[in-house]
């Protein structure tokens, strides 16, 4: 309940802040939800000499649409992303946000931090690749954008450099037609997900899919970009029959691990039945409906 | 007895709201965490890593120099003052701090004592220990195989891992008819372990004064008294210089019953070192350590005629005790009053055999509100009688019906040897099944099933056994379980109540000061009720087992009439008549025939310290020890509504209705509020809570991540009916509902599942019932993907 | 940089403490301030025992460092009454029979009253959602959501 000792930095401004990554290097830890950070340090998981807390810096929590994308500044909560206005476009971010822990952490929890963690049981790194999002770090030099399925390296790796932060991601702004969904199955509200399914689409003129984007959740050992199952449907209408077999593809590409949550052929069952129940709720979106 | 009282004077039967809340609601609430006091140091454990190991050695050195920490004690400074075992509750002993070796993982091995908490960690951090690894014994079955690791080296005659073997019933006559019987039936259960995890853990704050000798203990107790009289037979404390003090407590369900070591070095330390010391332990520690409840193995068997009448029962159980034999048992009950198992059926034998094993885990086994393993008793047979039923293809409903004790049977002496004091079980189903609407039910069942659906609905109509209870068989480590309660009547006619349970939610506040209201006519806003400090409760073992208000309540009811056996002759004395020209109408002494000629006790009890009759004692106060004539038998029927969604093997309960009847309801809202809690917690046990162990002895669920709590949108809403059969032999009747709902709720929702997939064959599946359990017999079945 | 002075208005009130970095805010609450309304009930940000407003929000004040908080406003349980008068959460926590142990019961209203504040008038499943990171063991949380009912109809009425 007590983390070991260590010093504490609230800087001022990103540069400030990235200097002082720098100087710590592996001893410096970024602080901003800090709600998979301070968890791990009261147990002692977790034992960074030096905490850089970014919460004070100014600029950083903005949600804006902008030049064809949706700005997520690092500091934008989990709680600020639900009750923005501009979410009702972005269905698949809206369904994300909600099933995170509880409402208290989604007051402090961060939509960067949840990326920057690298956990493959956080939710919105499935969402983010099912988005074909862009990551924004910024280091010493400068910024650098990540395409997000370069950014999920390994378990709790990500493309960021130690002396980098994330400072924002940017979600393009989905076309007409376009329609999400982000099915999760966890054993308890507030626990990580068993298996979860992010899903977004797009529908061209005559209702067969432009475009799919699919992204699981906790079956392997980092995010998954189930590939084969987007380019499955791609060109084609969203039938039963090509849902179920999107939803085979998308099973292949996972790979859990039995754990306390559930054994292995259990949640690679259920990302099965997740992208088809996904997959159909986008296209009610992207048809217009709910 | 009449429950019917006036609203004003907050009397049985009225849903008074509750004294205690105005302190939690604003927050000024005393639990132990909250206690301060200046020079107070602070304590943690060091604890094992591994289920089994040799301690070769512990290097505190560094530990010392970390700053803050005052002392790091270990086995050897413990055994010095013979205080590195300690006794059990159920007879057996218990490490302190582990000497020359570990038998669970979390097991204490040494106590840092800081100045801050955050240093007593920093300092539990650099204790450095060197172990060697040794066999870990996790399956019980394993553990009674021809050699197996010893566990227990310790103890010098323990030649295997069995703790002891225990029989109730008839084995022999149980045996012939079951040799005869036309039907058969054989359910194999495991109740497996879970743990009662109240939302405040354990801890406590000594606090010994070197100046006068006094030692004050505020503790997390659910029975002070008790734990006061074990630490002057462990520690050589004296019980006139030592005070145990439970101050608000934040949930107990039994986790606050067993003596933990974390007391134990509290006191040392404090003891030692003439400071207070304050031992408070982390959730995870708490999960790790303390009592769990549950892990029992059963083979439950039926014999019956071929038209449903149950002949015989046979329980075989073994159960995980874990490294030591911890359970809070009355001591003459090893398997607490698991023989109860015959539930609510009419059944001629029965023969219950428990063998308990030591295993590398926790110790503990009685928590979680289980009225000493009547909770593993009232699942394994209503699971067998639904089972029963699929054999004869006959509706479960009906099953029990035809079996139950009828009305006119009791008091009832059953085939284990209880005489159940009163019970109506077929009004309480009957209530039960009008309202949720049986038939309609089943026929929509039959209709989903048509259409491939999965719907199912459970019962359970328990009958459990509480308020331990009669001096002449029951006492916790001899002390018998009577109660006592003291009440003092003021001059200005006001009272206080002081009793020897102790509340830690269950609204004693309220509910004791009602019984006295109802009793002497005293508004209950004029009465107070204390419990929990030492000093002045009268003696008393507590509170768990739902036994306060069958026990404290009697005593209650009986000291408040013998107050008003010498308030009679008081007001006879003022009244100017004799005692037989008196009757107590309207909560006040009235001459018969002369409606105007009253005494009220307020009146009485100002002329008791002012103008007292010539010869009698002054003052108007009395101390009542109630000693049981037997237990009560609190029932119901449950009846759960499920349906499962084939795709992913979840399932929702769709409704739940609770029938209860403990007899004479003191205060309705606080029964409801018992009701829903266990409900809620019967509900997790069944869905989602386990404490598992892989095979190295290492626990899989030893945090809130991994050991699950419902939240609220989980948890369903509750449909509660009442039924009421008086207790015969209590004073107003009242039987306690504390445990009826964790008792009677599991198997009602394993019942559901069972029964949504029992036209697949499905016979049992064992709790937790997760999503990937149900998902996986659906694949097997060919429903699932 | 390991030791700091936080300032911070809890419940109106300005308060002023030395802390270490690693001080985390329910215990700056508790220890530092005796402000023990608060509760911890777990060591795995689960329970919500802890729950505080954070300049209004629902936060799990085990889950941040009290340095955190510097020049924040914070309300706890102890700052719900106003002026001697209850606030509406809590007579209908009396009320309704919400609460039975007390342990939870500061964590709970907090949620609460922030729940209401951002829906005046939730349905009985927006309310379970609500209050879905606290935890109860005691009341299976059916008399938590009348309360919260009971409260937001009270609320609406200016009381």
């Amino acid at each position: 309940m007590y983390p070991r000792q260590f010093e504490y930095f609230a800087p001022a401004s990103l540069a400030e802040a990235i200097g002082l990554m720098k100087k710590h290097g592996e001893e410096a830890k970024v602080l901003s939800g800090g709600h998979s950070l301070v968890p791990m340090m009261k147990l002692r998981f977790a034992t960074p000499g030096c905490i850089v807390d970014i919460n004070n810096i100014p600029g950083l929590n903005k949600i804006e649409e902008k030049g064809g994308f949706l700005h997520i500044g690092a500091l934008v909560r989990e709680a600020e992303l639900e009750e923005s206005p501009i979410i009702a476009k972005y269905p698949l971010l809206m369904d994300t946000a909600r099933v995170i822990a509880d409402p208290q952490v989604r007051n402090r929890a961060t939509v960067c931090g949840n990326l920057a963690h690298g956990d493959p049981a956080n939710d919105h790194p499935a969402t983010m690749l099912a988005l074909d999002a862009l990551v924004v770090a910024e280091g010493p030099k400068g910024e650098r954008v990540i395409p997000i399925k370069d950014f999920f390296v390994d378990t709790l790796t990500t493309a960021l450099k130690p002396d980098e932060i994330l400072k924002e991601v940017r979600v393009p702004t989905p076309p007409a037609k376009s329609g999400g969904a982000y099915v999760k199955i966890e054993r308890k509200v507030g626990d990580f997900a068993i298996a979860a399914v992010a899903v977004q689409i797009t529908l061209d003129a005559k209702g067969n899919c432009a475009k799919a984007g699919i992204g699981l959740t906790n079956v392997g050992p980092k995010p998954i970009k189930a590939s084969a199952a987007e380019a499955a449907l791609v060109g084609k209408p969203l039938t039963d029959a090509t849902i179920a077999d999107a939803a085979r593809l998308a099973a292949q590409a996972c790979d859990p691990v039995t754990d306390v949550r559930a054994p292995a052929d259990y949640k690679r069952s259920m990302v099965r039945e997740l992208t088809q129940r996904a997959l159909k709720r986008a296209q009610a979106r992207a048809e217009g409906g709910k | 007895m009449s429950a019917t009282t006036s609203k004003e004077m907050g009397g049985v039967g009225q849903s008074v709201k509750r004294k205690e809340d105005a302190r939690f609601i604003q927050g000024k609430g005393n639990y132990v965490e909250d206690i301060y006091f200046p020079g107070m140091t602070y304590g943690a454990f060091v604890r094992s890593p591994y289920a089994h190991a040799k301690i070769k050695k512990i290097d505190s050195s560094k530990a010392m120099k970390v700053p803050g920490v005052l002392a790091v004690v270990t086995a050897k400074e413990l055994a010095a003052h013979k205080l590195d075992w300690m006794p059990t509750i159920a007879g057996d002993t218990q490490a302190v701090l582990a000497g020359d070796k570990v038998l669970f993982q979390s097991q204490e091995v040494a106590f840092v004592v800081a100045t801050s908490q955050a240093q007593a960690l920093d300092g539990v951090e650099a204790v450095e220990v060197d172990y060697e690894e040794l066999p870990v014994v996790i399956d019980p079955f394993k553990a009674l195989e021809k050699g197996a690791p010893i566990l227990r080296t310790d103890k010098k005659d323990q030649k295997s891992n069995l703790i002891f073997h225990w029989e109730a019933g008839d084995a022999a006559a149980t045996d012939k008819v079951f040799k005869s019987a036309p039907v058969v039936v054989s359910q194999k259960t495991h109740y497996q372990r879970v743990h009662p995890a109240p939302m405040e853990t354990c801890g406590c704050v000594a606090n010994h004064n070197p100046a006068t000798g006094q030692t004050d203990i505020y503790m997390t107790s659910q029975a002070p008294h008790a734990h006061r009289t074990v630490f002057a037979l462990v520690a050589g404390l004296k019980e006139h210089t030592t005070r145990v003090i439970a101050p608000d407590i934040g949930g107990g369900f039994g986790n606050k019953v067993p003596v933990y070591p974390g007391y134990v070095l509290a006191t040392v330390a404090s003891l030692l070192t003439g400071l207070p010391c304050k031992w408070i332990e982390s959730r995870s520690e708490n999960l790790q350590s303390t009592g769990f409840a549950r892990d029992y193995h059963s083979v439950t068997e039926l014999a019956a005629s071929k038209d449903g009448k149950i002949l015989a029962l046979r329980v075989k159980t073994l159960a995980d005790h874990g490294a030591f034999n911890a359970q809070a048992n009355p001591s003459k009950w090893p398997a607490g009053l698991f023989s109860i198992c015959t539930g609510s059926y009419d059944i001629g034998a029965a023969s219950v055999a428990v063998d308990a094993v030591y295993t590398n885990k926790a110790p503990g086994g009685v928590a979680y509100r289980c009225s000493f393993r009547v909770t593993e008793a009232s699942y394994i047979i209503e699971r067998a009688v639904d089972t029963l039923a699929r054999e004869l293809k006959m509706d479960p409903v009906e099953l029990r019906q035809k079996n139950f004790i009828k009305k006119e049977q009791f008091p009832y002496k059953s085939a284990t040897g209880w005489e159940y004091d009163s019970g109506d079980y077929h009004r309480a189903m009957q209530v039960a099944l009008d309202k949720v609407g049986y038939a309609a039910l089943r026929k929509e069942q039959a209709e989903k099933r048509a259409k491939g659906e999965l719907m199912g609905i459970g019962i359970s109509s328990f009958t459990e056994i509480v308020g331990a209870g009669p001096r002449k068989d029951f006492d916790i480590l001899g002390l018998s379980m009577n109660d006592g309660c003291e009440i003092r009547i003021h001059p200005t006619g006001t009272a206080t109540v002081r009793l020897g349970v102790k509340s830690q939610g269950q609204a004693h506040e309220t509910t004791f000061g009602q019984i006295v209201a109802e009793e002497l006519g005293i508004p209950v806003d004029n009465i107070v009720v204390e419990e929990g400090d030492t000093a002045t409760a009268p003696y008393g073992l507590g509170t768990y087992g739902s036994r306060s208000t069958p026990v404290a309540g009697g005593a209650t009811a009986l000291a408040a009439r013998r107050i008003r056996e010498k308030a009679k002759k008081i007001a006879a004395f003022l009244l100017e008549v004799s005692e037989n020209d008196l009757e107590w109408k309207d909560h006040r002494f009235e001459v018969k025939g002369a409606p105007g000629k009253t005494k009220t006790m307020a009146e009485v009890a100002f002329a008791a310290y002012t103008n007292v009759p010539p010869g009698m004692e002054g003052g108007l106060e009395t101390t009542y020890y109630y000693d049981p004539p037997n237990f009560t038998f609190p029932f119901g029927t449950y009846i759960a509504v499920v349906d499962i969604d084939k795709g992913t093997g979840e399932f929702k309960v769709r409704r739940f209705v609770a029938v209860d009847d403990a007899g004479t309801v003191i205060n309705p809202m606080v029964f409801e509020g018992q009701i829903h809690g266990g409900l809620a917690e019967g509900f997790a046990i069944a869905t989602m809570q386990e404490i598992r162990f892989d095979e190295g002895g290492n626990i899989q669920n030893g945090t809130f991540m991994d050991y699950l709590l419902p939240t609220a949108v989980e948890t369903p809403h509750w449909e509660l009916g009442n039924t009421v059969t008086p207790s015969p032999h209590h004073p107003i009747g009242a039987k306690g509902i504390g445990e009826s709902p964790n008792v009677g709720s599991p198997a009602a929702i394993v019942n559901a599942v069972v029964d949504a997939l029992s036209h697949l064959g499905v016979t049992n599946i064992d709790m937790p019932v997760t999503p990937w359990k149900v998902w996986q017999i659906l694949k097997e079945k060919g429903i699932a993907q | 940089m390991s030791k700091h002075t936080v300032t911070v208005t809890i419940n109106g009130a300005q308060h002023s403490a030395e802390v270490d970095s690693r001080t985390l805010l329910v215990h700056l609450l508790r220890d530092h301030l005796r402000l023990t309304g608060t509760h911890v009930g777990c060591d795995t940000t689960s329970c919500g025992a802890c729950t505080v407003l954070l300049d209004g929000r629902a936060v799990k004040s085990c889950t941040l460092f009290a340095v955190q908080a510097s020049g924040k406003s914070i309300t706890t349980v102890e700052g719900l009454a106003q002026g001697g008068k209850l606030h509406a959460i809590q007579d209908s926590f009396k009320e309704c029979h919400g609460l039975q142990c007390g342990f939870c019961t500061p964590g709970m209203m907090l949620s609460a009253v922030a729940l209401l504040k951002k829906n005046p008038k939730p349905t009985e499943e927006e309310i379970r959602w609500g209050i879905a990171g606290n935890l109860c063991r005691c009341t299976g949380y059916q008399n938590i959501v009348k309360a919260i009912q009971h409260a937001g109809e009270k609320m609406a009425k200016g009381g």
